[in-house]
């Protein structure tokens, strides 16, 4: 690779992003952002929840931040995180070849598979929030997982036709890996040394800190109770305005991705929630189907938009 | 004779689904082909990660031909019938139909149609696309630009290609052809995904194509990777002075996910070894797939472990045996954490003064946690168990604080951060968190065992405390579950019930302990919260003591139908049992003892809460037995009637009995009695009444034959001290009582004629061979006795 040492996979946390980024684009996928929204997976980002559904071919790469507010361990586990970053590639239909693509894309990172064992191991995917399934593994590096591979079979309730390739990377993990490092907060971030050397503890160690505090001690759950039922309220109340007239011309639906937003909310905050431990064991199942429910709608509405495929 | 060779090979299968899913495709193909014909000399299947095969040896090239005769009209029949035969048949003209001559009938038409055998490889291509999209994977799925239609093929994961050939062994076989979803058959496959070249290999039969894939770094057959593994690891354990902890259930999991097995050897800091072993087991086994090792001699753990890598690596597997050490040493590192948490003060809990389990339990009982729905909550239920291992306590020998401390604390480690994180140990943690607390011996051993038996092959404890709460905890199941209507049925049984009934019996019997099921089960009834009825539900039930009764009879009846089993299992004759188990339901009532009250054996010194009347079968045409504690304190069982509920006098009746069948006195006592049963049964049939009265003694006096007055007697001394001897629990001497009727039924068979004209006499002989039946049944209902 020509790229400058400082953008090596294999020293730089963000020039393993990059790469990634660099190798999917030679693979003719949109290179998005990430989605604006807390969220608790790369999943979650409409690009590979609603795009999963409906007839039309599509192909994306991105990082997404992730929440996982039970996760947080006030900086001082060098493995969880409540914010960490996955990589996300989402391929519709998935191509044939998408596993010699996967360790095409190892091999770019520098996880040479003349030295290291990749292993597909079984793992069936579930989100009981998405109301989403899908068979695939786990992808293992000389015994740590470090992708999620999916076939998706189901999204909102809804059959995948055709069926979507998913690749998740565990961004922190893979480069922990290929950099060599025991401690995340260690990882180098931007690949210099010396003075100018930026670690993921210099970026993140004092917000893994303060947001477990949040998420555990100090997030008003008053508060988040209402945000809950706030959230649930207007996204129905979107997916209702949004929803064809009878008789009218255009049948599509208008509103899927705002409301789909309200899902996301609600999803994260019912996380918050249960982070906090004021939701019950029983509680617990009412809560996930609630927004299960919501997102079951909003996928039925986008299947109803010119990009879930309606004429 | 030709041979076929098939494979599969798709994307990686789980491991778990990849013997039955050989074994699957060898029975689909070889029973489709035996359906049409075509029979072979031998079958195999095949599975790797990334495929299946399939080898069948010695099929003919072709079907055999099919001729069929189809008769029809005679000739000169109306034309109405030769046309109704002619569709029939499928023939164009009667001058295709054959005329054949029957010497008396005249003659007929017959259809004959002939239809020739196929070629073997067509008859292949034209089943084998079927039996792929109809395999049974347990989940399979859809992928590919294929999967925007519906009724695209299924498969387990992507299916990438079909190798299929046919032919004699001296010939190049050809490709069986056919084509599923776009997939067409060839006579080509792929190595090892890392370690073969991508250039396809062609094969030509099964020999070849096993000694190609093992160039191509791919071993065919999952035992022998099996062995290899085991092998390789033993032989480098060996090295170091360890041997492996083996693990058959983990050794077939890797042998699935490797086609190629590289055994290397890891190792982490010895600091971790201060965790408990099976954690650590645990850690390696759930996490990485990796076996334990332990030092030869002392058997303790040692800081080693085994990898099996899918690849021959160029550093001879250096990074990749440092990069699973990274790893069990994450792992590790979190189980040494929960493992020093969890004997810590809890969060919130440091305040209560507590020892660090019992905050966990009050932390369960804070939480609230569910059982199930209609059973209540996890800290209900631990109550309800503690009070029955405290009632329970005095009858197995356990000391009776002891007994309820070790259930209270038996499930408070499902709260702690160890289990929550490797469920497979709970039990275990608790023993050893109870023992970190200083908690007696016996009671930590009772927090693990209590969930000992787990099925037939499992130990089973033996300490009392241990037994004390086993014992409760299974039946509170049970129970609970009986109660809420949650039975198994057929082949589900969600909550194991079978396996805890089978658990109670196997904690009873090894342990010999006396209980009343049926008495503790309606007792626990009572404890059990009535979440379904509503309060106007409670007020209209009529008799309270009946939901209880019925439910209670049904649950031994449960564990009578598992009792059977087990001891069938053991061995034991099952007529036998059954002939024991009869006597639960009463039938009529003995003629010569009077009123009988039936002896239940009182079982050492019970717990008050035991000690409730038992329950009586209902009868017909009678009001259901009163269940109501504490207003019959008298057993109210029908004559004959005995609640067989306590186990282990069940199953001693049985050994007695089987001893007693063993001797000449019984194998004719038994006979005689079968004897009686017959004469009884058809007189009864014919008179239209039974004679199930005691016999008139004074009759027999008067007018009856000297071996009716022996028999008389000694049928009223057989009975009243086999009765005495079964009060006793003396099962051998109320075989002994009975051996002595031998003699004077014999003599009664021998001299006495029952039918004879005197109607008199005659129902009185009848009456006198029902009693020799209703001796018999103080220990067993003889006519379910075989021979």
């Amino acid at each position: 690779m020509n790229a400058p040492d400082f953008m090596n996979p294999t020293r730089s946390f963000q020039g393993l992003i990059l790469t990634l980024q660099q190798f999917w684009a030679g693979q003719g996928c949109a290179i998005l952002q990430p989605y604006d929204m807390e969220v608790g997976a790369g999943t979650f980002h409409p690009a590979t929840t609603l795009r999963a559904l409906g007839p039309k071919p599509w192909k994306a790469a991105y990082v997404q931040p992730s929440r996982r507010p039970k996760d947080g361990r006030y900086g001082e586990n060098p493995n969880r995180l409540q914010h960490y970053y996955q990589f996300q590639v989402i391929l519709k239909p998935n191509p044939p070849n998408l596993q010699e693509l996967y360790l095409a894309s190892l091999e770019a990172i520098g996880v040479d598979q003349a030295l290291h064992d990749i292993r597909f191991v079984e793992d069936d995917w579930e989100s009981p929030t998405l109301g989403a399934w899908g068979l695939g593994w786990e992808c293992w590096c000389d015994g740590m997982e470090v992708s999620q591979f999916t076939y998706f079979q189901q999204v909102a309730g809804f059959e995948c036709a055709p069926v979507a390739g998913e690749l998740t990377y565990g961004l922190e993990r893979l480069a922990m890996y290929v950099q060599g490092v025991e401690n995340v907060y260690d990882l180098n971030f931007n690949g210099r040394t010396g003075a100018e050397k930026v670690t993921y503890g210099d970026v993140f160690l004092q917000a893994e800190q303060e947001y477990s505090r949040h998420n555990f001690e100090y997030a008003d759950t008053d508060l988040l109770f209402r945000h809950f039922r706030d959230a649930e309220a207007e996204c129905k109340r979107l997916l209702d305005f949004g929803e064809p007239q009878a008789g009218a011309n255009d049948q599509r639906h208008k509103l899927a991705l705002p409301a789909y937003d309200q899902c996301i909310k609600a999803s994260h905050v019912f996380n918050l929630l249960d982070a906090r431990g004021v939701i019950s064991v029983t509680e617990r199942q009412s809560y996930i189907l609630r927004v299960r429910e919501l997102a079951k709608a909003c996928g039925a509405a986008w299947l109803k938009t010119e990009g879930g495929g309606a004429a | 004779m030709p041979d076929f060779l098939l494979e599969l090979l798709s994307e990686e299968i789980p491991a778990r689904m990849q013997r039955k899913a050989a074994e699957d495709l060898k029975k689909r193909v070889t029973d489709a082909l035996v359906e049409r014909g075509l029979v072979y000399e031998g079958a195999q299947g095949f599975a790797t990660p990334r495929r299946l095969a399939l080898s069948i040896i010695g099929l003919p090239p072709r079907q055999p031909d099919l001729r069929e005769e189809k008769k029809g009209p005679r000739v000169g029949a109306p034309d109405q019938a030769i046309q109704g035969f002619l569709k029939s048949a499928g023939l164009a003209s009667i001058d295709e139909a054959h005329i054949v001559s029957d010497g008396k009938k005249g003659e007929f038409y017959v259809a004959i149609t002939e239809r020739p055998g196929k070629e073997t490889p067509a008859v292949l291509a034209e089943i084998l696309p079927g039996i792929i999209r109809g395999f049974p994977w347990p989940k399979s799925m859809r992928w590919g630009a294929a999967s925007a239609e519906a009724g695209s093929l299924r498969w387990v994961r992507p299916l990438q290609s079909i190798l299929a050939t046919f032919g004699p062994e001296t010939e190049t076989p050809d490709v069986v052809r056919f084509e599923v979803d776009g997939i067409v058959s060839s006579d080509v496959t792929r190595g090892h995904r890392f370690l073969a070249g991508p250039e396809p290999i062609l094969v030509r039969r099964f020999e070849d194509y096993v000694a190609a894939l093992e160039r191509a770094k791919v071993v065919l057959d999952t035992d022998e990777r099996k062995r290899r593994i085991l092998n390789d690891a033993k032989t480098m354990a060996f090295a170091l002075g360890l041997e492996v902890v083996e693990d058959e259930g983990l050794l077939e999991e890797v042998a699935g996910l490797v086609e190629w097995p590289v055994v290397l050897v890891g190792t982490f800091e010895e600091a971790f070894l201060d965790i408990p072993p099976e954690v650590i087991r645990a850690t390696i086994r759930a996490n990485q797939k990796c076996f334990v090792l332990r030092d030869a001699k002392t058997g303790k753990l040692a800081n080693r472990f085994i990898i099996t890598a899918n690849i021959e690596a160029r550093d001879g597997g250096a990074a990749i045996a440092a990069g699973n050490g990274r790893v069990v040493r994450a792992r590790l590192s979190d189980a040494k954490f929960f493992w020093e948490t969890d004997k810590r003060a809890l969060p919130g809990y440091a305040a209560s003064r507590l020892k660090p389990l019992d905050q966990r339990l009050k932390k369960l009982e804070d939480l609230g946690i569910i059982f199930h729905e209609k059973l209540g909550t996890q800290g209900e239920r631990i109550a309800r168990i503690a009070a029955l291992a405290r009632e329970l306590a005095p009858v197995v020998g356990a000391d009776p604080d002891q007994a309820e401390r070790a259930a209270r604390l038996a499930k408070a480690d499902l709260v702690t951060e160890m289990v929550g994180e490797f469920p497979e140990l709970q039990g275990l943690m608790g023993r050893y968190y109870a023992q970190a607390q200083g908690e007696d011996a016996s009671v930590a051993a009772a927090v693990e065992d209590h969930y000992k038996p787990q099925g037939p092959s499992d130990r089973v404890p033996t300490d009392p405390v241990s037994v004390a709460v086993a014992l409760a905890d299974k039946l509170d199941t049970l129970v609970g579950f009986w109660a809420i209507d949650e039975k198994p049925t057929g082949s589900k049984d969600p909550y194991a019930l079978r396996r805890a009934a089978l658990g109670v019996i196997r904690l009873v019997l090894e342990n010999g302990v006396r209980v009343h099921l049926v008495s503790i089960a309606r007792q626990r009834l009572r404890a059990i919260p009535d979440r379904e009825a509503s309060p106007s539900d409670r007020d209209h039930r009529d008799k309270p003591g009946d939901d209880v009764a019925t439910v209670a009879a049904d649950l031994l009846s449960f564990f009578h139908d598992r009792l059977k089993v087990y001891l069938r299992d053991q061995g034991a004759r099952h007529d036998l049992i059954d002939a024991v188990l009869a006597l639960g339901t009463p039938r009529s009532s003995s003629p010569l003892a009077g009123e009988v009250v039936a002896q239940r054996p009182e079982g050492g010194d019970k717990g008050a809460g035991v000690a409730t009347p038992p329950l009586t079968p209902p009868r017909k045409g009678e009001g259901r037995g009163d269940g109501e504690p504490g207003k019959g304190s008298v057993d109210q069982t029908g004559a004959g009637g005995i609640v067989q509920d306590d186990l282990l006098m069940i199953v001693r009746r049985v050994e007695a009995l089987g001893r007693f069948l063993d001797t000449e006195d019984g194998k004719n006592l038994l006979a005689a009695t079968k004897r009686a049963a017959n004469i009884l049964r058809i007189e009864e049939k014919k008179d239209g009444r039974a004679y199930d009265e005691a016999p008139d003694a004074t009759l027999i006096l008067d007018a009856g034959a000297e071996e009716e007055r022996v028999l008389i007697e000694a049928l009223r001394v057989a009975e009243m001290e086999a009765k005495a001897a079964v009060a006793r629990e003396d099962f051998e001497g109320a075989m002994k009582a009975l051996s002595l009727l031998r003699g004077p039924v014999d003599a009664f068979f021998d001299k006495v004629t029952v039918n004879v004209d005197d109607p008199a006499l005659r129902a009185n002989r009848l009456r006198l061979l029902n009693a020799i039946r209703a001796a018999t049944r103080t220990v067993a209902d003889f006519s379910q006795i075989a021979g």
